[in-house]
């Protein structure tokens, strides 16, 4: 067997009274992140080399896509028209409301779209990952696959990572839009601007960075929604609660590297500027 | 009810298992298993609650890895392998699960078709629809065919599951406690079943049960795991006629005839 052994480690229970508790988190802390490490290495082994699952990555696309769909437009729209209602005082203040589009856009393209996508889609997808996978651990599901000759891992992890990889970006792109839709009816019903014009002024402070950057991030954020929620499926543990542990852990993680990767991520555009 | 004689080869070891251990953590749960299967033969093996019987054909075929000792099977070492023979090797085994593992995202049709469409790569759709009635009318379940698992029976649930194992043909066949959770008839019935496909598809099997019916009725030959080890083995009658206070007790509380 030559693939990458991922079988979680478990760490040995330390056997010291005075800061026993603090040590086994310590372990339990770095185990995990060994255990993480190499179920990464694995996908990168394992996801690109023959034979590929196309049919089963485009139905886990859809998947995702439907999953997610409907909480997304509805999320991007009224971010979109709340966002542009909010910010319209502190602008007239100034006088500037004709800058509100650019605010819009940039606010929207830079941070929003991207972040509540990947939110929403940790929310809706990933957790349903980590309780299908982890369902299908604690029944022999996965157990049984690899005995009828599939791998697994190929067949369940590498598919799932590849669909929310590529379909995040998708979707965030598509909340991007909707936001500004939703922006465009508040400047609407407000100045009267004319949908040529808003569009204009929409994309005209968005720069070639904004939008690699808005892509990277969605990427990432896909890749980390999706490998989450299969390291916590894969590797649930027996019994139902398992896979309660698995949906949940999936969630939290997801959303917690999010959060992180968007800072760092903000962080290191701000220096291409 | 008596098991017929099966015509067995007994020169022709199919699985050789020697020296075989296992542990999780600091709890050894086998500790030098001896054992092989014999061409054409039904191994029964019987056993505790929790004395290994799982892990011991887990470690049979491939999922879980050995601490010491080896696994031959079908004359190839399994610590050995590539992936790729690993791979191989286990369509020519079944797995029946303890608890089916059936797919329940899919219909009795498509876990039936799973392991065709899987390793038959081009395969037409005419001959998976023709082998998908073949196993489902050898287990008796032809109606069900459009079904999902959920709606299923327990004893239902055990047909599909040795049914998807057979689709493949398998030599060997083994299966983690045919019959625990049935009603006594449906139990009968299953081990009927393991006898047929023992006939039918000429499979040499390990049966795993803490179940005395299912062992007479299905075992060549039975083999009783205690304490991580084989204690004892032989024919049906040779294994319960013994004093030790841990294996009599087996046989009295089941008092079958
Ligand atoms: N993956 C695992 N990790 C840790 N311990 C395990 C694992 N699998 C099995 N064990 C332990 O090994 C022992 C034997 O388990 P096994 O499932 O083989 O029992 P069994 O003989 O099949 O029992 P049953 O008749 O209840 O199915 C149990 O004590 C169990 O706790
Ligand atoms: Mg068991």
């Amino acid at each position: 067997m030559d693939t990458t052994d991922t079988t979680p480690i478990i760490p040995k229970p330390v056997k010291q009274k005075r800061f026993a508790g603090f040590r086994k988190s310590l372990t339990d802390f770095f185990a995990s992140l060994y255990n993480i490490n190499s179920f990464i290495i694995r996908f990168f082994k394992e996801a690109f080399l023959p034979p590929y699952e196309f049919k089963e990555i485009i139905r886990q696309c859809y998947e995702t896509g439907v999953r997610s769909f409907t909480l997304i437009s509805l999320t991007g729209f009224i971010v979109g028209l709340i966002f542009t209602k909010q910010s319209r005082p502190s602008l007239a203040e100034f006088g500037a409301t004709s800058w509100l589009p650019s605010l819009v856009s940039i606010a929207i393209m830079r941070a929003l779209a991207p972040l509540v996508t990947a939110l929403i889609a940790a929310g809706k997808v990933g957790s349903s990952i980590g309780a299908e996978l982890g369902s299908m651990r604690v029944t022999e599901q996965i157990d049984a696959m690899e005995v009828s000759g599939t791998n697994p891992f190929k067949f369940l992890v590498c598919t799932r990572v590849l669909a929310t990889t590529l379909t995040i970006p998708i979707l965030a792109t598509y909340t991007g839009l909707i936001s500004i839709l939703g922006g465009f009816l508040n400047v609407y019903v407000n100045e009267g601007t004319s949908y040529r014009t808003y569009i204009g002024q929409v994309f005209d402070p968005l720069s070639f960075i904004d939008f690699t950057a808005a892509l990277i991030k969605s990427i990432v954020f896909g890749f980390t929604i999706g490998i989450v929620g299969c390291y916590q499926g894969y590797n649930s543990s027996s019994g139902t609660e398992g896979v309660g542990k698995a949906a949940n852990g999936a969630v939290v993680t997801a959303m917690f590297l999010i959060f992180i990767e968007e800072i760092t991520i903000v962080q290191i555009t701000s220096w291409f500027r | 009810m008596e098991k017929q004689k099966a015509p067995i080869d007994h020169k022709n070891a199919v699985i050789r298992v020697h020296g075989l251990k296992k542990a999780f953590g600091d709890y050894e749960v086998l500790r030098g298993i001896n054992l092989e299967l014999y061409q054409g033969e039904n191994l029964v093996v019987l056993g505790r609650s929790g004395t290994g019987k799982s892990v011991l054909i887990k470690v049979i075929s491939g999922l879980l890895q050995a601490d010491a000792g080896t696994v031959e099977v079908l004359g190839q070492n399994i610590d050995q392998l590539t992936t790729r023979e690993l791979q191989a090797l286990r369509i020519r085994i079944g797995f029946s699960f303890q608890n089916s593992a059936l797919y329940d995202s899919m219909t009795v049709r498509k876990n039936l078709e799973f392991p065709l469409v899987r390793n038959r790569r081009g395969i037409g759709r005419k001959e998976i629809d023709t082998s998908v009635e073949r196993v489902l009318e050898a287990v008796g379940l032809a109606q069900t065919i459009n079904q999902m698992p959920s709606e299923l029976s327990g004893g239902q649930r055990k047909r599909i599951g040795i049914a998807r194992t057979l689709i493949l043909n398998p030599e060997i066949m083994l299966y983690d406690e045919p019959t625990a959770g049935l009603d006594p008839i449906t139990c009968i019935e299953i081990n009927e079943l393991i006898n047929e496909v023992q006939e039918r598809y000429k499979t040499s099997s390990i049966i795993i049960t803490h179940d005395l019916t299912c062992a007479k009725q299905t075992g060549d030959r039975i083999a009783m795991l205690l304490d991580g080890k084989f204690q004892r083995e032989g024919s049906f009658e040779h294994v319960f006629d013994t004093d030790n206070a841990r294996i009599k007790p087996f046989f009295d509380y089941n008092f079958i005839k």
